[in-house]
């Protein structure tokens, strides 16, 4: 090393990288507003594209996925010209602040400007303070959405966890395991619009005089029963009709939670209990349900907060009328058909309040495990 | 050309105190190796010199320019860590590559380097190979090849072997020592295992809960620890303490008794020393032997034979504490005896109250 | 696994009770599924399970009774005695077959029915022609007129959904891995507290953002577009991306990132070079999800799309026929089942990275 020729070679491939690093930086650079300019400009274009939707997804993709990804190197680039000092602050930046900005504009803005919205009149011109939410909470209508809700969380998160975890602890014990899983889970994958298609088919109802085509009456005929509206009468009853196509779709997701939680629980606890000689429903019950108490109250959690966001299913099997109105179908109706601004959104703040407790559970959750 | 240089170096998280103030001097080409119970922040040190936990206080100095705030890569050293910690998704290849391509080497350079590295490590028939694919000895290989192509001015080593079996752990230590040797690089290793650190250290750090307790080369520390906390961690079995009475100070030594501990004066730098005080006679296992009529009183607890040397746990008479003996060969002990285990004047460690040692005489060499 | 368990419980009733759950769960896809081959008219005059097979009365012989018989007294047919009424009603005779007055009293048939095993079911496209095809459709009623209709154009709507879709899949998947990678492994103030909003974000119902949203989409001249929508979703799909992968990135060995530092990667080559490659199974998790979501989702869609044609995606066209063709169940059967072939597939085909996904994100 301490020749001096070696010692030119060395100082001369040193310059070389680090020209080749300045070029690269610059290249980056003319990339990055070339790239800024494309995502502004693709803006426009996207939102006025004329071309055949395949390749306006396309290019969406490229607009998308690529200019970001060359924002995020350029300004990630950029953030290394900074002093290090100076570093350490903004590459944080660079990496969580796109995600963040969406979050905020999608979710957390719009939940203030909601509940502002939620305090004047129904065009949003005057203000009213609280009436918005004194209608919610004693029309007619608004009692029966909240008594309908009620029942969807009670029949349907209870059945929903009942039926998950009985075929949980079935199909643990069965050679037929993933073939049964798979079925089970099936419904998982398909829209609350085709489920209720499939629905409303197996309801279907005709003429007493006609063949029954709807799997229900017909096995009612059969048994000589008269063929029954069954989402339309018997309210508020129907409801529970309703309720039946989220325990089917939900059930899957109950289940592969409760299996891995079933799987977890070491075997030796559950063969002690058998050579303590405890049954088979003993052990089930004070043993296996106990160690997958917080899977349950998960699940639970969860199924709560998907029907009582419940909207897809109700609109399409009876668009809301008889009786079978939920919050969501409401805030649609209020702010969309009766164009009622402010009471849409008073419903909509109050859908919120009723997630805050899961919120707030999910929260603490997280932090005690974090700190671990 | 490359030393490190610590000063006054501290490490805390929040109100916990991790390393409590560090002065040490590695000179180049040295091997310096950190010892000390899980927990006394000799990782933390090791990642400290790394730059990978920043210091709270103090400078710490390679060829002499501070690198408190210098990145890891623009410090001039690689590391070797207790995981291996390979890329796992890269061939061994790309995993050599990696810190040559980021600090922009062509790609001719790149290949030479890492052809160059696998030679001396024996694995230019892996190079192909994904981590996955390579057994634990090869990973540990991959792992210093990744640090050798870098051309560290400082190799640092963390707990590199524990993961390894015992056969393994035998026969790469040979090879690091070798590779030490070849390579003359500064080299910081951290280990628990003292027989690790006994055969490779050129000299050994004993750090303890914070601080550092005693530097110096292995012999130098079984020889002359400089307090309690050395004495006890090197050396296996552990040396056996007796509170004695420090009965005559002198000049060459200092004359200790007590109830079952004849009277003998042992060659100590005696500065410091108070008569009458108590003090705590250290003595290691090695350097009992048998004796019917002098030495302290004991009882025979436990035997275990190992053909070549037997290990005897017994309890001193006096106060119910156990010693342990290791003797040369297989010796006719049996449980539940009565003996005396005697030693030499010249073989005691002598402390004083705050657990430090009355120095030992130089050895000589 | 499953035998060490243990069970005292008989294996036969535990697959035949799985056996029977798994039938109810199937029976209303299959249904929706066979009555999609089967042509209109049979749809209408028969259930869908009369396609397996099954033993029905066959015709095999028709007589004109005799116009002297006493209608109101006891008559043999075939061997079989009985009243008119319950000629009416059929009667079995002795060898199984079966004699049914057909028609009133005085001018009525008499027929002798068998059973017979039922043939094979007939089989049609026809239907999905119908709901595939933009043009129009001519279609025969049961008395052989023909009528001219527009036909459903669900092609046209498949092709939106896929148009929908892509983006809002790709476009949440890299914000979100950045944005994980930094709440991960990067220290910054307020780390904790941004990715707690996050979190708690999670469960938010997107009712809450609709509006505020639509207003501004509205401004922009937005409303409509595909790009309303890929926006809308990857807001709305963030947080739970964020959450799957700062979960499995997170985990990711820390000793890994700290050699990829000393041998001199900074945080964007270790996030493109390790963490990006090393996440896929995350990230595949994920997009599998935000696939459902999107190409399932009603709700987004239908506030800012509404009703601008040509752009509608298939979950607005289902729902529209439900609405206006609700007993033309040939078309509503064929026009669920083109919504539902394409999660299908891709669920079974990536069925385990969507359950590693579920069990990764707790909530949402």
């Amino acid at each position: 090393m301490s020749d001096r020729t070696t010692d030119a070679d060395a100082l001369s491939a040193e310059l070389a990288r680090s020209r080749r690093r300045r070029n690269r930086a610059l290249l980056t650079l003319i990339g990055g507003i070339l790239a800024a300019v494309a995502l502004f400009e693709g803006f426009f274009l996207l939102r006025d594209s004329q071309a055949p939707k395949l390749v306006t997804a396309l290019f969406a993709m490229v607009w998308g996925g690529g200019g970001m990804a060359i924002l995020y190197l350029v300004a990630n680039q950029l953030a290394e010209f900074a002093p290090s000092e100076w570093q350490k602050r903004l590459i944080p930046i660079v990496f969580v602040a796109p995600a963040i900005a969406f979050v905020v504009y999608f979710l957390a803005l719009p939940a203030v400007r909601t509940f502002i919205a939620s305090l004047y009149d129904r065009d949003g011109t005057n203000f009213v303070g609280l009436a918005n939410y004194i209608t919610v909470f004693t029309e007619p209508f608004m009692l029966v959405t909240f008594r309908n809700n009620v029942l969807w969380i009670v029949f349907g998160a209870t059945f929903t966890i009942i039926s998950g975890l009985l075929v949980a602890t079935l199909a643990d014990r069965s050679r037929f395991e993933s073939l049964a899983k798979a079925i089970i889970f099936m419904p998982m994958a398909i829209s609350l619009v085709g489920a209720g298609v499939i629905w409303k088919f197996i309801y279907a109802v005709r003429d007493p005089s006609d063949v029954q085509i709807g799997l229900l009456n017909a096995i009612v005929v059969a048994f000589g029963g008269e063929p029954q509206a069954w989402i339309a009468q018997l309210q508020p009853w129907n409801n529970l009709f309703l309720i039946v196509i989220v325990i089917w779709m939900q059930t899957g997701y109950a289940m592969v939670l409760f299996s891995a939680a079933i799987k977890a629980v070491p075997s030796d606890i559950l063969e002690a209990a058998r050579v303590d000689g405890a049954g088979e429903f003993r052990i089930f019950f004070s043993i296996l349900i106990p160690s997958i108490m917080g899977t349950i109250v998960t699940v639970s959690a969860t199924v709560i907060i998907f029907t009582l966001k419940i909207f897809d299913v109700v609109l399409v099997m009876t668009g809301g009328q008889y009786g079978t109105d939920v919050i969501a179908t409401q805030f649609y109706n209020q702010y969309f058909t009766n164009r009622n601004f402010g009471l849409g959104s008073a419903i909509a703040i109050v859908l919120l309040i009723t997630v805050i407790p899961v919120m707030v559970y999910n929260l603490r959750q997280f932090n005690k495990r974090e700190t671990l | 050309m490359a030393s490190l240089i610590m000063r006054d170096v501290r490490k805390s998280f929040g109100q916990v105190h991790i390393i409590k103030g560090v002065d040490l001097d590695i000179r180049h080409g040295e091997f310096v190796v950190f010892v000390g119970p899980s927990g006394c922040g000799k990782s933390t040190l090791l990642r400290m010199i790394a730059g990978l936990e920043e210091i709270t206080s103090g400078e710490m100095l390679i060829d002499d320019k501070v690198c408190n705030d210098i990145a890891p890569k623009d410090r001039g050293i690689a590391m070797v860590f207790q995981s291996y910690a390979l890329y796992p998704h890269k061939s061994v290849y790309a995993n050599m590559a990696f810190a040559l391509e980021i600090a922009g080497f062509s790609k001719a350079e790149i290949a030479d380097k890492v052809q160059k590295a696998a030679k001396i490590l024996h694995i230019e028939h892996l190079l192909d190979r994904k981590p996955g694919q390579l057994s634990g000895g090869q990973r540990q290989r991959v792992a210093i090849g990744r640090a050798i192509v870098r051309e560290p001015k400082i190799f640092l080593f963390d707990e590199p072997l524990s993961n390894l079996d015992a056969a393994l752990r035998v026969s790469t230590r040979a090879e690091i020592a070798k590779l030490h040797e070849d390579l003359g690089s500064t080299m910081i290793y951290v280990t628990h295992d003292q027989v690790e650190a006994m055969t490779l250290a050129d000299r050994i750090v004993v750090l303890e809960a914070g601080f550092v307790r005693q530097v110096g080369a292995p012999l130098e520390l079984y020889h002359r620890p400089q307090n309690l906390f050395v004495a006890g961690f090197i050396g296996s079995p552990k040396m056996n303490f007796m509170t004695v009475q420090a009965k005559v100070i002198a000049t060459g030594g200092i004359t200790i008794e007590s109830a079952d501990v004849p009277a003998i004066t042992i060659p100590v730098d005696s500065t410091g020393a108070v008569a009458g005080a108590e003090v705590t006679l250290g003595i290691r296992p090695e350097h009992i032997h048998l004796d019917d009529s002098t030495g302290v009183p004991v009882t025979v607890d436990f035997v275990e034979r190992l053909g070549h040397q037997t290990i005897i746990q017994a309890k001193r008479s006096s106060d119910d504490t156990t010693l342990i003996a290791v003797l040369d060969g297989d010796v006719p002990v049996k449980a539940g005896q009565t003996t005396r285990f005697a030693f030499a004047a010249s073989d005691c460690h002598l402390f004083n109250g705050e657990g430090n040692a009355f120095m030992r005489p130089p050895m000589a060499i | 696994m499953a035998m060490s368990k243990g069970n005292p419980f008989p294996r036969a009733f535990v697959n035949g009770t799985l056996a029977v759950i798994c039938l109810i769960w199937l029976i209303p896809t299959l249904g929706l599924f066979v009555s999609s081959f089967r042509p209109r008219d049979e749809i209408m005059s028969s259930g869908w399970w009369t396609v397996l097979p099954h033993k029905q009365w066959v015709t095999v012989s028709e007589m004109k009774p005799d116009a002297t018989i006493d209608r109101n007294a006891p008559m043999t047919f075939e061997g079989a005695t009985a009243t008119f009424e319950q000629f009416r009603q059929g009667v079995e005779t002795a060898d199984g077959k079966r004699v049914v007055w057909i028609g009133n009293k005085r001018a009525g048939t008499v027929q002798v029915q068998q059973q017979e095993w039922s043939g094979l079911p007939s089989v049609t496209l026809q239907n999905y022609h119908d709901v595939l095809a933009g043009k129009d459709v001519t279609i025969q009623s049961d008395t052989g007129e023909e009528a001219v209709r527009k036909g459903e154009d669900m092609s046209d709507a498949f092709i939106n959904s896929i148009a929908v879709t892509l983006p809002a899949v790709i476009i949440p998947i890299l914000m979100a891995a950045f944005a994980a990678y930094g709440f991960a492994w990067m220290r910054f103030p307020g780390r904790k507290l941004v990715f707690a909003l996050m979190v708690a974000l999670l469960v938010v119902p997107l009712q809450i953002a609709l509006v505020p949203v639509l207003t501004d989409y509205v401004h922009l001249r937005l409303n409509g577009t595909y790009l309303s929508v890929w926006l809308a979703h990857t807001g709305f799909g963030l947080p739970l991306a964020v959450f799957l992968l700062y979960n499995y990135i997170s985990s990711l060995p820390r000793e890994i990132m700290e050699a990829a530092i000393v041998d001199g990667a900074s945080h964007f080559k270790i996030f493109w070079r390790l963490v990006l490659p090393l996440s896929t199974p995350a990230l595949a998790s994920f997009a599998i999800f935000q696939f459902l979501w999107v190409w399932n989702d009603y709700l987004v869609a239908l506030i800012f799309i509404g009703n601008v044609p040509g752009v509608q995606v298939l979950t607005m066209r289902l729902a529209d026929m439900v609405g206006s063709r609700g007993s033309d169940w040939h078309l509503l059967t064929a026009g669920g089942f083109v919504s539902m072939i394409l999660p299908l597939v891709i669920f079974f085909s990536l069925q385990r990275y969507f359950v590693r996904g579920l069990t990764a994100g707790s909530v949402k």
